[in-house]
Parts: structure tokens; C-alpha cells; sequence
């Protein structure tokens, strides 16, 4: 991967001049790199990484990873149901995988209750499903190679040869 | 009573850094650009084999060598990626760190008023040990050489009474450092005046631009060669306290009789630790080696833009700044930077008294404490009266 992708994979704000340096490139060539992929959808949004356990909000959500076994259609395989499920805007990630189910699904919503219902109401009777399971997510721990906890304060000692 | 202290420990030179580093330690929230060790915290398999190794209750010494587990990986690793080929069961020592087999090696080989050459700026045990050994430091300024050693510089220092060189590369503290064909010529004297060399190659891992050479891959350079390397950097194992020697089987048979009376083994935790870290652990030094690269660029860069002289260094994690032309000497420069701005670097006199135009930065540290740093150093020189001109970017 580009080294200008890995840097802003690990710090969406690095700003251009910085990774300039890093890199030892112009900052316009910096530039004109970022604005390429953003234009080619290689990058396609800058986010905050958030610890939601932290933000105490009327509207906490839950999320549940839910197992989706299906009948692929002809043709088209299970590309089309897969677009029929992630269209829903309580689907917010969708993977096809191998093993004994075919589409992971991460669903969220603001309680158990709803979840459940976008299951049983809206994905279950999907045509070409044969079933799901649904697992709530209890804990957080660590989320795109982010651990999410307090930073550990520094151990080293302040100065050493 | 007097003479409690032997006279050769007393004549030892306590260091003139110490009373700033107690400044430092003694002050809050410093960002600190002094610290010789990774900020990576060693990575997690290795721990969890160290913890293993607990849980399982390996507890117990080891043979006085090290493990033959760890010996084993050591062969095979220098084997894949150099192509060196040390007998674990004669030519490999387990130490305490670099440090241990660097005074084993020099306790080893050194009989009264022998000659050790030791190119400065050098890391601050060389001087102390050799004297300690016995020894007599013949010490070779390189600062006009690029801080390189030259065969030239080399041979105008032997004498009669020269018994080894040592080397140290990448360099604590200015990160230079050479290329096989600079190597070789060194190498070439070296044989021509029939010395030994002991080469500390602890930072090796962390070469950025050409590929590190040992110093015994070179050619008929192993039978002369005490080759020293460890854990600690390229692994984030700086606290675990694990190096290793390799050398002819007659000088590591040497270093082993001191090591089996002063240290017996190095702690099996430890040494279980070691094993992992070089059957597993290869992925995350290249990891850790691009990340400081990044920095490295980064640093130098910004160096540069603030009209401070500073060589790209091509290993270690750190940088020998000159700042002459702030008008401030080392200890000034160091002194104010901590007390006005927060900032701790290492005075260039720790590596030897005539750097008192230099300041050690280390970038093991994260691009966004070196940014708040350097712009901390920025405002510190901001508010001098002499503030430095722009320099050209040096490459």
C-alpha cells in the first residue's frame, strides 16, 4: 500500500506538508495523490474513532453481528440479496464469508427491541433467506486495530542513552 | 578510613550529564527527545510467551551459555538473514544485553595498558569499561569525517600496543552508518595490523537506506570479530535485558568463564521471551522499522526548515544536531530548552567532551510528540536574539 495511505490510515488528519515529510515528496505531489484517490474512491471518508463506551447519550445504540444463510439467486449469485440487506440503513456493515453462513451483518439500533424487530420484520422474510443468528454485542474491546481503552501513560524513563 | 573505593574505580569519570538528567526526571510533563530506547512496548506474542513460560514454571537457571533453545534460533537467524554461521553450541553466548558481552569482550581479551580504539562520539560505556578492563582508550574524533571512522583515521591511530577497534552501527548517538565497501577497508587495516574487533551492531535491524553488513560477514573478518547484538531495539526489548555474542569459539570460551561467575545465566523468563521474539517477531520489526523511518524524514525535515544543520542519519532512531548556530552551547542549548519550553534532548558532551555543538535527539517517540517538540524548539529559538539562518537542505 501507498506509504501516504498507511499514514492517513493511521492518522486521518495528518495534514500534507507532514506527510510530505514522512515521505520526502513535494507537499503539492502529497496533494495531488490524496485528491486523485479521494476522486477515485480509494479514500473515501475521513471519521473520528470513537469510544462509544465513554459517550453517555440518551440514544445509546446496540449493535448485533448477525449470521445471514441465503439461496443465492441465478444469475446474479449473492451479489443482489447481499445489495437487498445492506440497503436497509440499520445494516452498517455487510460481509460475504465462507464457512456455514454466507453474509455477516453488523446491525445496529437504538435498543434490543428494535434490533430484533429489523430481524424478524424486515430480514427474516427476505425471499432466499433460510436463516439467522443474531448475537448481541456485549463489549468492545478493541475495533480496526484500534484497543479501545484509556492511552496507557508512558512507561519509559523520561531520558536514557 | 580511606581508600574504601578502589583507585581505578575512582578514577572513573562520574558523568557531567547527570546532574541535567536528575533535572529531567525531576520535571513534570516534559516531552522528552531523550530516551535511547523504543516507545513501541514490546510487542504482544513475545509477552505472552514470557508469561507462558511462567505459567508452565520455567523458573529455574539455565546453562551458563543460555538456553540451547535460544542459541539454536540465534544460529538460524543470523544463518537466513546474513548468511553467518556461528556453532550454537561454542560460538554463541546469551548476555545481560549488549553491555554485559561488551564487558565480557573486553574483559576477555584486554592485558594491562593494551590499547582499545574507540571512535567518538561512542556510546558512553566504551570509554569506562575499556579502563575498568584495564585498558587504555586511544579515543579517534570522526566529527570532520562525517562521524565516520576512516581507514585513514584508523591506521594513523595504531600503535605497538593496539589490541582491537570497536565499532558501533548504526552509531548511538549520531545514527551514521557504513556501507559494505567502508567496512571492508576498515577491515583491511584491521588485518594488516593484526587487531581484534568488537563490533556492537545492536541497532542493525534498524538500517534505512542499504543493507546493514555485520562486520564478520565480511571477508576473513569472523576470526578477528566478537560480534554483539541483542533484543532491546529491534524488538522493543530494552527492559527484559537479553544480548548475545558471537565470535571464534577460543575468545566466547573466554567471555563465558567471567559470564559463569558474574552472572551465572541470563533469566530464563526472559531468554523464553528471546525465542519468540526471533521465530515470530520479524513481521513487527519491519513494522516498527518503517514507522521510524517516517519519523526519521519527518524530524530531519523539519530540522532543516528551522535552519538547524542536521545530516540524515541512516539507522537508529536518533540524530546529532548541531546547534552552533543558535550561539548556544550544548549544555545552554539542553539546559534552556527543558526549562523554558519543556523539551529534554541529551547534550552531545555525554558521547564525548568535544561535542559541545551537538544535542542528541531520539525519535523514538510518536510524529505527534516530535511535532509538538520540535515546535516547542521552534519557539524556543524564537525567543533568541540570534536566531539561525536558513540552511540549504542537506540530503
Amino acid at each position: 500500500m501507498d506509504e501516504i495511505l498507511e499514514i492517513l490510515q493511521k492518522d486521518g488528519r495528518a495534514t500534507s506538508e507532514d506527510i510530505a515529510r514522512m515521505t520526502r515528496k513535494k507537499p503539492e505531489a502529497v496533494r495531488q495523490a490524496i485528491k486523485k484517490y479521494e476522486k477515485e474512491g480509494v479514500i473515501l471518508k475521513y471519521k473520528a474513532v470513537i469510544n462509544r463506551e465513554l459517550v453517555r447519550e440518551a440514544n445509546a445504540q446496540v449493535r448485533a453481528l448477525i449470521e445471514v444463510n441465503i439461496i443465492p439467486q441465478k444469475d446474479v449469485g449473492f451479489d443482489k440479496i447481499a445489495e437487498r440487506i445492506y440497503s436497509f440503513p440499520e445494516v452498517s456493515s455487510c460481509y460475504l464469508v465462507s464457512g456455514t453462513y454466507d453474509l455477516l451483518l453488523i446491525v445496529e439500533g437504538k435498543d434490543l427491541q428494535t434490533v430484533s424487530k429489523f430481524v424478524s420484520e424486515k430480514l427474516a422474510p427476505l425471499e432466499n433467506i433460510r436463516g439467522t443468528t443474531t448475537h448481541f454485542l456485549l463489549k468492545k474491546y478493541k475495533e480496526d486495530g484500534i484497543i479501545l481503552k484509556h492511552r496507557e501513560e508512558n512507561k519509559r524513563i523520561a531520558i536514557s542513552y | 578510613m580511606k581508600d574504601i573505593i578502589s583507585k581505578k574505580v575512582q578514577q572513573m569519570q562520574p558523568s557531567g550529564i547527570r546532574v541535567f538528567f536528575d533535572l529531567v526526571l525531576g520535571m513534570k510533563d516534559v516531552i522528552s527527545l531523550g530516551v535511547g530506547e523504543p516507545d513501541f512496548v514490546t510487542p504482544w506474542p513475545i509477552r505472552e510467551a514470557g508469561i507462558y513460560s511462567l505459567e508452565e514454571g520455567f523458573t529455574s537457571y539455565t546453562s551458563n551459555k543460555g538456553l540451547y533453545k535460544l542459541r539454536l534460533c540465534i544460529h538460524r537467524y543470523l544463518k537466513n538473514k546474513y548468511g553467518l554461521e556461528y556453532s550454537a553450541d561454542n560460538e554463541t553466548l546469551v548476555t545481560v544485553g549488549v553491555s554485559e558481552g561488551f564487558d565480557l569482550a573486553l574483559r576477555a581479551i584486554i592485558n594491562p595498558a593494551d590499547k582499545i580504539i574507540i571512535p567518538l562520539p561512542s556510546f558512553v560505556s566504551y570509554g569506562p569499561l575499556t579502563e575498568l578492563a584495564g585498558g587504555i582508550p586511544v579515543f579517534i574524533n570522526t566529527e570532520k569525517e562525517g562521524f565516520k571512522l576512516t581507514p585513514r583515521l584508523l591506521e594513523k591511530h595504531i600503535d605497538k600496543k593496539t589490541k582491537a577497534v570497536i565499532l558501533n552501527y548504526p552509531v548511538n548517538p549520531t545514527g551514521v552508518s557504513y556501507t559494505k565497501k567502508e567496512l571492508s577497508e576498515i577491515n583491511k587495516i584491521i588485518i594488516k595490523h593484526k587487531l581484534l574487533c568488537i563490533s556492537d551492531e545492536i541497532y542493525g535491524d534498524l538500517t534505512y537506506d542499504f543493507e546493514h553488513t555485520p562486520f564478520p560477514t565480511l571477508p576473513n573478518a569472523k576470526g578477528h570479530t566478537i560480534y554483539l547484538n541483542g533484543f532491546s531495539k529491534s524488538y522493543a526489548m530494552t527492559g527484559w535485558r537479553v544480548g548475545f555474542a558471537c565470535g571464534p569459539q577460543e575468545i566466547i570460551g573466554a567471555m563465558t568463564k567471567i559470564h559463569q561467575y558474574t552472572i551465572m545465566c541470563v533469566g530464563i523468563t526472559a531468554q523464553m521471551a528471546a525465542c519468540e521474539a526471533l521465530e515470530s517477531g520479524r513481521r513487527t520489526v519491519e513494522e516498527m522499522k518503517r514507522e521510524y523511518k517516517r519519523r526519521r524524514e519527518f524530524v530531519v525535515g523539519r530540522f532543516n526548515e528551522l535552519g538547524l544543520e542536521c545530516r540524515r542519519p541512516q539507522g537508529a532512531f536518533y540524530i546529532f544536531l548541531c546547534v552552533k548556530n543558535t550561539g548556544l552551547s550544548a549544555m545552554d542549548f539542553a539546559q534552556g530548552l527543558l526549562k523554558e519550553q519543556k523539551v529534554a534532548v541529551v547534550p552531545g558532551t555525554a558521547f564525548g567532551s568535544e561535542f559541545s555543538d551537538y544535542v542528541r535527539i531520539s525519535y523514538a517517540s510518536s510524529i505527534d510528540n516530535l511535532k509538538e517538540a520540535i515546535n516547542r524548539i521552534e519557539a524556543f529559538l524564537k525567543g533568541r536574539k540570534k536566531w539561525p539562518k536558513r540552511q540549504k537542505q542537506i540530503s
